[in-house]
């Protein structure tokens, strides 16, 4: 009986390895690359690991490049647009849950509607509307680009989670005295944790990673975010591959830790026991 | 405590009418049970006392004040809702003190009066525990104990008990009716379970299809029901109900001529014209089983069902258009399956009804 099943446990775990190992891959290299010194870098040919490390690299690209500014930016667009997101998916998405009101269904169909479209046939008319704004060449711009293309999906992510939360316990605390406002606030939302974090983890990466606008609608280095500013690595005749790679390690590292302090409330089950279980 | 009013209520949803029209006087301290089968709109009229739905047309008011458009929160009622509906990120000390505390009483006054409700619950050793860690006869104490601390002027139930094994029914069912001599809060309980409704209410309200069918004791509903309705809903098993023509215009010839035949003598003479087609009620408990070869209609013991207390019989009359009817019987050694029987119909037993509402005898 249990040699029986030990084969099948190890090729399941096999499988599992070999999708990790393929998913994680790039990562990898992109580590590797980030340490190689510029003169092994085509003279070792394909090796897992360079003879000799360097951490040159980094050190370039945070004292000589303007890789800081790109850092700060991105932080600042996708903090402000994970925030912005969040907050009006919450309020949206709670409700669409909750509430009958006229026009409900066109509502969501438009809402749907926003994302049948590639994203590049936006790029011109979103130009042409944000110029006489000002909010060309902006961080502001930016980030209210990326809230709206952000808030139809959040909006329903938002939505599923909150139908999961059973209507009874707002209405009891409504009962209890509390106003819709409050009982969402207080009852509902702690409940939704999970779901405000998943929203925030997948706007914020989103936003983070996010080229095209930033690369459309920011010109100069003042505002560009750091996937602008990775381009810059690559000039007319070469691409400085260490340093790319570096600064794409250093990018990684915000996403992780942001991940990092949202994972406890990832997990679900928050609302085991609440009705009968 | 307060009254509560209930008058012309009605209630749609889009352009489907769910309460027709509901008039309702509850009083001070009353215990008032609604009761009916599934969609009746009990419910929905207990949520638009809470405040949880709109009123279409029509008025309610609490303790003489019109609260049709106040919220649940400024109406000043409790309720207990099926699901418990606890708050599952509160302890249970937590769960009970939301109400206090959304009303910003002193912590020292909301310790207290929690302690109390939880001591008369029998809660205090659970109070740290969160919502899931508790069973189902826990959660319902601590929904209870979520209403009470507030000294509410009407509380709500909302079949609270319909999530509980049979057992823990029975034991939470008349801890609520204990709870309710204590604290002579006005209270509307809802349920379609109508051991509950007779045992807990002081007056109970049977609804069909959005409609109130008879408000009553307990004791009224089960011995006068109004309507075919409340006639078979009243009563476990149900009340067996045969139709036929009315005959005779004297107490001695009086009798209900059956569809098929056999004619059955009522006893007593009804203002009803020869001919009328009636349908004649006898609950199952009050039918007489004697040997066969009696005075009265002729049947077969079909099928038993001991209870322990008592014996179901299903009984079936012989011929080609036979009708089936319950019986009941505290005597175990009558009860023996196809046995052949003769059965009674005591005259102060039975119910008339035409075209589906009671007639009572000419006096």
């Amino acid at each position: 009986m249990r040699r029986k099943r030990l084969l099948p446990t190890a090729l399941h775990r096999l499988a599992i390895l070999a999708y990790i190992a393929f998913a994680l891959f790039p990562l990898y290299w992109l580590l590797k690359v980030s340490v190689t010194p510029n003169d092994l870098l085509y003279s070792e040919g394909v090796r897992l690991w360079p003879s000799h490390m360097t951490l040159d690299h980094f050190a370039f690209v945070l004292k000589h490049s303007d890789f800081p500014r790109f850092f700060q930016n991105s932080l600042i667009v996708s903090g402000s647009t994970a925030a912005i997101v969040t907050a009006l998916a919450s309020t949206s998405g709670y409700a669409l849950s909750r509430f009958e009101f006229r026009a409900k269904y066109l509502i969501v169909a438009l809402m749907l509607l926003t994302q049948m479209f590639p994203l590049v046939m936006l790029v011109a008319p979103i130009f042409k509307m944000l110029t006489p704004l000002k909010l060309t060449n902006s961080l502001a711009g930016l980030t209210l680009v990326y809230v709206a293309f952000n808030v139809p999906f959040a909006t329903f992510l938002m939505q599923s989670f909150f139908d999961g939360i059973p209507k009874d316990l707002e209405e009891a605390a409504m009962i209890d005295g509390a106003t819709r406002f409050k009982a969402f606030r207080q009852i509902i939302l702690p409940l939704t944790l999970p779901g405000i974090a998943a929203t925030l983890g997948f706007v914020f990466t989103a936003a983070w990673s996010e080229l095209l606008f930033s690369l459309m609608l920011i010109s100069g280095n003042q505002s560009a975010t750091f996937p602008v500013g990775l381009l810059s690595f690559v000039s007319k005749f070469s691409v400085d591959f260490g340093q790319m790679m570096a600064a794409g390690v250093l990018a990684l590292i915000p996403a992780c830790l942001f991940f990092l302090l949202i994972q406890r409330y990832l997990v679900q089950g928050l609302t085991a026991g609440a009705v009968k279980g | 405590m307060a009254s509560i009013g209930i008058s012309g209520v009605r209630k749609s949803y889009a352009q489907f009418p769910v309460l027709h029209g509901v008039d309702l006087e509850i009083a001070d301290g009353e215990f008032v049970v609604l009761v009916g089968p599934s969609g009746c709109g009990k419910s929905t009229l207990l949520r638009m006392i809470a405040g949880l739905e709109d009123i279409t047309e029509g008025d309610i008011s609490i303790a003489g004040t019109r609260v049709n458009d106040l919220d649940p929160k400024d109406r000043d009622i409790a309720m207990v809702f099926q699901s418990y509906a606890l708050y599952p990120h509160m302890n249970v000390a937590g769960n009970m003190s939301y109400s206090l505390r959304l009303r910003r009483t002193a912590k020292d006054k909301i310790a207290g009066i929690v302690t109390a409700a939880a001591r008369k619950l029998g809660l205090d050793p659970l109070m740290e525990r969160r919502p899931r860690a508790l069973s189902g006869g826990q959660r319902q104490r601590v929904a209870m104990g979520r209403a009470i601390v507030r000294q509410p002027k009407a509380f709500l139930f909302d079949e609270p008990l319909s999530n509980l094994d049979a057992r823990l029914r029975e034991q939470m069912r008349g801890e609520i009716k204990k709870l309710h001599q204590d604290l002579g809060a006005t209270s509307i309980y809802v349920t379609h379970d109508q051991i509950e409704a007779m045992t807990l209410a002081d007056r109970i309200v049977a609804m069909n299809a959005g409609l109130i069918q008879q408000v009553g004791t307990p004791l009224e509903l089960y011995d006068r029901p109004a309507n075919l309705f409340v006639a078979g809903f009243i009563g476990s098993p149900g009340m067996n109900v045969l139709t036929g023509r009315y005959e005779g215009q004297t107490a001695d010839i009086a009798r209900l001529v059956l569809d098929h035949g056999p004619a059955i003598p009522l006893g007593r003479a009804y203002p009803l014209t020869d001919g009328t087609p009636v349908s004649l009620g006898i609950r199952p408990e009050h039918l007489e089983l004697s040997p066969a070869g009696g005075a009265g209609l002729a049947a077969r013991i079909e099928l038993v069902e001991p209870t322990g207390f008592g014996t179901i019989l299903h009984l079936v009359t012989p011929g080609t258009s036979s009708i089936a009817l319950k019986g009941f019987t505290l005597d175990r050694a009558a009860a023996g399956a196809s046995r052949e029987v003769s059965l009674g119909f005591p005259p102060e037993r039975l119910h008339l009804f035409v075209e589906e509402k009671r007639v009572e005898p000419a006096s």
